[in-house]
């Protein structure tokens, strides 16, 4: 073994299990996250081998991809989609399987609630069926996203046979300026390096202004990583996350705290380790982004203009133009004159407390304009709640904004809230693709702050030259 | 899993890059728990109006790629959801390979775990490929995963690379988690050193 190993090495090492000859490595999983849409045809799988679920002590399922976000207890009135929850807690039953249910009060946006209770930690290899695992990485963890089959194979074997994806550093240098975020340092990387830019690799973020960003902001760094394409994307574990995860439920306490703490601090990269690829950005040239166009790399800062068609040729060119025919726009176009007709603050990326704190500080005071419809999901019952102690709902009720209850919503669509077409809308998820938030619908990718200024202006602005009150 | 080994079939060219799992099924179609029936609403949005008409002019319905079983597509083919969904409903439709520059990871992955071949060739041969499915009524290849080797009856060569592994189990439709569990003395010996990560013990 090399004497200088890199976050993931380190990880990757110590979950192997087996290095069979001509084979894949075989992982150890220490945290299978589990939700309703990418699981059911996994248990039939184990029902049919007659396979158990290997650690149910290693297992934790939620809904949040279906359920409406109308206040709890109003009936699902899409058949299929109930019909798809009931199968999530007629197989956590059957096979033993803890479920944070939709009148629980952890259920949550799964990448919110494993952070949240304290069950993701560092050093843990963390899979679910959903490619925003990559969140998780933000701990430390090697976290990533996989189809249904290897859901089951996980379930059966708490393993999964992996090809050993290769390592790349993206080293943030300087500082992010007011009203620049984590959200923004993504849509950043993503826009310089694509879409595609980190396929078959796992990123380690570092550099100064990595180790200056909260864990939430960490969590929403990472969790971009799979619109650059990458397997996963990391953060080395440091005080910052020690301090997030102590107390928490299914944190390690006392002696055991002090063990794995020791632990964690062994996991960050070797000076003169070696990444098979390097990226710098400079956070000083970054400012608030919105997307354009149909992928996350389709971005512009918001003093910019949709792009121009003379400066393009090949596949470029005829991806943006299908992408500029879909969203309705004119290449040349002013991204401040872009005027939207709903908003939509919540998903993985951006709907904990300090994403609602960042919206609720730029909603203060003032009015959402009258030709939009803007809407606030938190991420947890857990954040719904903390919101509502300090007061933030009141800022969004006040503002004209609509207040949900906690789950997936219109990141995807799957459940009832969704843009009718043409409707243009500010969002603060991880995808603008077409449909996305319903068919015909067209999405800007957002920070949360960008978000709440534009439900307010009706158009998007800068929210460095925000007028807070 | 069925096992691939080689095949000959119509192509149909898809002259996009970036396509994302959200089109290859749209996410209405998620919430069925089979793993069956989804190939009638592969790229549903691009194949009908929002009335339910279909729209003759995409590739998959016009006459003459009826029957394609293989698709040729720009880079980055299968970005965004880890919806295996989407393999399913390409399988489903009656698609045995995908052919282009580049796929994203858990598509790739997903796609082994159902016999469905993701064939990775350069730039220029997946245009060339294209260019002759667009003009050559009834254009077929051969994919030929024991030879690793895609070609027609024009001239057309080229080899791929898959991961050995990846091409044993697809030759020989291996159910991974069978092969895993072959292991189950060490997967024991694993979790026997590491009782229970901290914390989790107290689940």
């Amino acid at each position: 073994m090399a004497e200088h190993r890199t976050l993931f090495e380190k990880m990757w090492g110590a979950h192997l299990v087996a290095e069979p000859a001509g084979r894949s490595p075989i992982l150890y999983i220490d945290l299978h996250l589990v939700h309703e849409v990418t699981s059911p045809q996994a248990f039939d799988g184990l029902r049919a081998a007659g396979r158990k679920v290997r650690q149910t002590a290693r297992t934790v399922a939620t809904v949040d991809h279906n359920v409406p976000t109308e206040p709890r207890g109003t009936p699902i009135t899409d058949a299929i989609a109930a019909k798809q929850i009931e199968a999530l807690q007629k197989n956590c039953k059957e096979f033993g399987v803890r479920l944070f249910d939709m009148d629980s009060p952890d259920q949550g946006i799964v990448h919110v609630i494993g952070p949240e209770l304290g069950l993701t930690q560092p050093g843990m290899t963390i899979v679910c069926g959903d490619s925003h695992t990559s969140t998780h990485g933000a701990f430390g963890s090697l976290a990533f996203g996989i189809g249904t089959s290897e859901v089951e194979h996980v379930l059966a074997t708490q393993c999964l046979a992996q090809q050993k994806p290769k390592t790349m550093k993206i080293e943030v240098r300087g500082k992010l300026a007011q009203g620049v975020g984590a959200k923004d340092l993504a849509l950043g990387i993503i826009g310089q390096i694509g879409t595609d830019g980190a396929t078959g690799h796992v990123i380690e973020y570092a550099g100064e202004a990595v180790r200056g960003l909260s864990m939430e902001a960490r969590m929403t760094l990472c969790n971009m990583s799979i619109e650059a394409g990458a397997r996963a994307g990391m953060i080395a574990p440091d005080e910052t996350t020690f301090a997030y995860v102590k107390g928490r439920r299914f944190a390690p306490q006392g002696r055991e705290w002090e063990n794995a703490v020791d632990s964690w601090n062994k996991l960050p990269t070797d000076e003169g380790a070696r990444f098979d690829k390097t990226v710098e950005i400079d956070a000083a040239q970054l400012s608030p982004f919105v997307t354009w166009g149909t992928n996350p790399g389709m971005v512009a800062p918001v003093t910019g203009r949709v792009p121009e068609m003379g400066s393009l040729n090949g596949s470029d060119r005829s991806a943006t133009e299908l992408a500029l025919q879909y969203m309705g726009l004119e290449p040349g176009k002013r991204i401040e004159e872009i005027g939207i007709d709903r908003v939509f603050i919540g998903s993985c990326t951006n709907s904990r407390i300090e994403d609602l704190r960042a919206a609720a500080q730029v909603a203060r005071g003032h009015r959402v304009s009258p030709k939009v419809r803007a809407m606030v999901v938190p991420g947890s019952q857990a954040i719904k709640r903390a919101a509502e102690q300090e007061g933030l709902h009141r800022i969004f009720l006040d503002a004209g904004f609509e207040w949900r209850e906690s789950g997936c919503s219109m990141c995807l669509g799957m459940n009832p809230d969704i843009l009718q077409p043409g409707e243009r809308c500010a969002s603060t998820s991880n995808r603008n693709f077409e449909g996305r938030q319903g068919r015909g619908g067209r999405t800007h990718l957002v920070s949360p702050m960008m978000a709440a200024a534009a439900a307010i202006a009706g158009h998007f602005t800068d929210v460095r030259n925000w007028k807070f009150q | 899993m069925k096992p691939f080994s080689a095949h000959r079939g119509l192509v149909a060219p898809m002259e996009r890059v970036n396509v994302d799992t959200d089109q290859i099924i749209p996410k209405q179609f998620l919430k069925r728990i089979e793993r069956t029936g989804f190939g009638q609403f592969l790229f549903y949005d691009w194949r009908f109006g929002a009335d339910g008409k279909k729209n003759s002019d995409f590739v998959l319905d016009q006459q003459r790629y009826q029957g394609a079983s293989i698709l040729v597509a720009g880079k980055n083919f299968g970005c965004g959801s880890s919806r295996e969904h989407a393999v399913w409903a390409l399988t489903d439709f009656g698609f045995r390979a995908v052919i282009s520059s580049s796929f994203a990871d858990i598509f790739a992955n997903n796609s082994t775990k159902n016999g469905f071949l993701t064939v990775r060739l350069s730039d220029d041969e997946v245009s060339e490929i294209m260019r002759r499915a667009s003009e050559i009524e009834g254009y077929q290849i051969t994919v030929d995963l024991q030879q690793s080797e895609v070609s027609d009856d024009r001239g057309f060569r080229a080899k791929f690379y898959l991961d050995e592994f990846v091409r044993h189990c697809l030759l020989n439709g291996l159910d991974d988690i069978g092969l895993t569990l072959q292991h189950e003395a060490e997967i024991a010996a694993y979790e026997a050193r590491h009782t229970h990560a901290p914390g989790l013990s107290s689940l």
